[in-house]
């Protein structure tokens, strides 16, 4: 129960978040990578504002024996730079230009033009379908 | 407010919804000790890997997207976007899906997450899907390609 509802909190300041940033409309995102035409730096605004308060965050978790509503702390461990690490968001890149969505805003878009990025996030899921089809069901 | 030179950009509301969303990525990594990263929770919320997540709380999160937009549609009266053409959604829907899984990540789990926590694995991601997607617009644009 208090996963459930510490991550629709989470799920919806999220969604906000994008909103608000301008992040649900692919013009802007597709402007902010267009660095060589006329560029809109607006995304720059939005990352930077979350890297700001994500560090804060960062810097509390020590602090913190236990999550505020969890047992215990599960961070990523990893840290060997693979191709498949570069190669993945490559690819991720490629995807993110042709259409100027990411996972996120594609979601959260579904309120606000909800055919069109009904299939974008078909499309997304179809693509993780494949790379799990391929590794299995083990990873 | 404008910002000079760039008539378009919305830097205040930016700014605002950053931090936002820099919040929400709060509240996962603080209330649950978990990476807040959509593609890794939408893939768990539908069976297909991602995070360590319990898959309730992993479908939450992706319910909560669209609701935390329609909140700002609803107050702002109306959101203004321009999407691709349909086959153009599924052609990036489906690279994105890959590249995502394969990569461990995407805008939120590797660019604000896991840059704020000054990941070297994360910082490389997000330099080149960074990288990639500029290239993506320019070769399009250079070749006249119009999707929106």
């Amino acid at each position: 129960m208090r996963t459930a509802l510490t991550s629709i909190v989470s799920g919806v300041l999220f969604g906000a978040g994008l909103a608000l940033g301008g992040m649900t409309d692919p013009a802007r995102v597709r402007g902010f990578l267009d660095i060589f035409g006329d560029w809109d730096p607006t995304l720059a605004f939005v990352m930077g504002g979350a890297v700001i308060v994500m560090a804060v965050a960062w810097r509390i978790v020590p602090r913190l024996a236990e999550p505020v509503f969890a047992g215990e702390f599960h961070l990523p461990t990893k840290s060997d730079l693979t191709p498949r690490l570069v190669g993945g968001a490559a690819l991720f890149g490629i995807g993110w230009g042709i259409a100027g969505l990411c996972p996120g805003p594609g979601i959260a878009a579904l309120v606000i033009e909800p055919a069109a990025a009904a299939i974008f996030v078909v499309g997304m899921l179809a693509g993780m379908a494949v790379v799990r089809l391929f590794e299995g069901a083990s990873s | 407010m404008m910002l000079p030179g760039f008539p378009d950009a919305a830097p205040l509301a930016g700014l605002a919804g950053g931090v936002l969303i820099g919040l929400a990525a709060a509240v996962m990594l603080l209330g649950l000790g978990r990476i807040a990263g959509v593609s890794g929770l939408a893939a768990k919320a539908v069976g297909l890997g991602g995070s360590g997540i319990a898959r309730s709380g992993a479908w939450m999160f992706v319910i909560g997207l669209p609701l935390g937009a329609l909140i700002v549609m609803l107050a702002s009266g109306g959101i203004e976007v321009s999407f691709a053409s349909p086959v153009t959604l599924a052609i990036a829907g489906l690279v994105v899906g890959i590249g995502t899984r394969l990569g461990s990540g995407c805008t939120s789990g590797h660019g604000v997450c896991g840059v704020s926590r000054l990941s070297g694995r994360s910082i490389v991601a997000t330099l080149t899907f960074m990288a990639t997607g500029i290239a993506t617009v320019a070769i399009m644009n250079a070749l006249g390609l119009e999707v929106l």
